[in-house]
């Protein structure tokens, strides 16, 4: 799980494009802590082929990025 | 995977970009100074202004200096965010992301944006009024984020933020409320300029309205002018960097039906031809944002939404204002301050570095 949680963007995305180089995991959970990361996360994991389901994580959202 | 439409994808930047264009020729149009319909640093250091922070240009004839005001742009705004992040249950009080660090880094950001006479937001409404000298600042901007992209790829963060109280999330947002308060309450120790930028206003009701619009959609849209380069350059992403062109495209077709499009480099409203330091100026505004995670714009709407890290930047952004003008660091239409200028620069850049390489780490997930 790639944990952004208190990141402000850009940093999750980074975190998110660092792990999908260097890994190109089939499946990826991260944890966001706000809606502008979930939709920057969001709109990045679907350009790199990525679909992505959006769920609650305590209060927080948890991106499950899957190929 | 479905493929976002256009409209989806970039509308609501786009309108967003265009309705901020034109909320900015109209402002001038109701009185706010020439190309500085919305100019946030601006706006900031006539507010420092305004609390006696500074009185720059200060005329004992009339007993003010030039650039005071309460600007009820900034509080609509700031409203604005707050209004509509809590209506759609994004208001979050968070903060505690290196605080004093984006201080430091929101002073410089302001001492540089004064260099140049703009923020961001200003430097694209320059360039759709034809100021050639914005342009010479859009360079020394891009230059600003990408050397701030460099350490942002290499791990650059000001750390992760904390949940807040609401009491001291809400704290900006009330402090806002009192500015309004005090803007229409004018009581003698708030100084309003009589003459100069300053004495140049839109109605309060009217400049209060546009800029309670435009602060729902830029908390809605995530507008930025910093991002929008960043973005482009990182990710190949051009949503933001489109309402970027949006603004600049709605001040040109405002400025041109308005008569008031005049291409050059001299004799432009509030700004200098002194083309290095509208460079390194801005260099400094560029930088500071990608390490700030906005521009001064984007920290305004954070600050709205809870972002108590942002609110400490914009409280930055007025201290960094008032030395600007109380050092003699800040330009005028004659040219740059007559303080110690270059000194000033040099070592903003000193501190913007000394951040950047300090706080490079392997960000783990």
């Amino acid at each position: 799980m790639v944990d952004a949680r208190g990141y402000s963007c850009p940093t999750p995305v980074i975190m998110v494009q660092k792990a999908v180089r260097d890994g190109a995991p089939a499946t990826l959970e991260v944890a966001v802590d706000n809606q502008c990361s979930v939709e920057n996360v969001t709109r990045f994991a679907r350009n790199a082929g990525y679909q992505v389901q959006v769920s609650d994580l305590a209060g927080d959202f948890k991106l499950t990025l899957t190929k | 995977m479905e493929k976002e439409s256009f409209v989806k994808r970039y509308g609501l930047l786009i309108g967003t970009g265009l309705a901020v264009g034109a909320a900015a020729v109209l402002l001038t149009y109701l009185g706010n100074p020439d190309n500085m319909g919305f100019c946030i640093a601006c706006f900031l250091r006539d507010i420092a202004g305004a609390l006696n922070l500074q009185r720059a240009g200060f005329d004992a004839e009339v007993g003010t200096g030039i650039v005071q005001y309460i600007r009820p742009e900034i509080i609509g705004l700031v409203l604005g965010s707050t209004a509509i992040a809590f209506a759609r249950k994004e208001f979050r009080p968070k903060g505690g992301s290196s605080p004093m660090l984006r201080f430091m880094i929101a002073v410089f950001v302001m001492i540089g944006a004064l260099v140049f006479l703009g923020c961001p937001l200003r430097m694209v409404i320059r360039i759709g009024g034809g100021d050639g000298n914005a342009l010479v600042g859009l360079a020394g901007f891009v230059i600003g984020i990408l050397i701030g992209i460099q350490f942002l790829t290499r791990g650059f963060s000001l750390r992760r933020a904390h949940p807040q109280s609401m009491a001291e999330g809400l704290a900006f947002p009330v402090l806002m409320l009192g500015l309004l308060g005090l803007l229409l309450a004018a009581p003698d120790f708030i100084f309003f300029s009589a003459k100069g930028p300053g004495s140049q206003a839109a109605p309060v009701l009217a400049a209060l309205l546009v800029a309670l619009i435009i602060g729902v959609l830029a908390q809605r849209s995530r507008l930025c002018m910093v991002g929008g380069i960043r973005d482009a350059v990182l990710f190949r992403d051009f949503r933001l960097i489109s309402a970027f062109a949006a603004i600049i495209l709605a001040v040109l077709i405002g400025n041109l039906a308005l008569q008031k499009f005049t291409p050059g480099f001299t004799d432009q409203p509030i700004a200098h031809t002194e083309w290095l330091w509208n460079l390194l100026g801005m260099v400094l505004v560029g930088w500071g944002s990608v390490l700030l995670g906005g521009c001064p714009l984007r920290q305004l709407i954070l600050a709205g939404e809870g972002n108590t890290d942002s609110a400490v930047t914009v409280t930055g952004f007025i201290v960094g204002a008032a030395i600007s003008h109380n050092f003699g660091l800040a330009s005028s239409g004659a040219g740059i301050g007559t303080g110690p200028v270059a000194a000033a620069v040099a070592a903003g850049f000193v501190v913007l570095a000394v951040i950047s390489v300090t706080n490079m780490q392997k960000l783990e997930g």
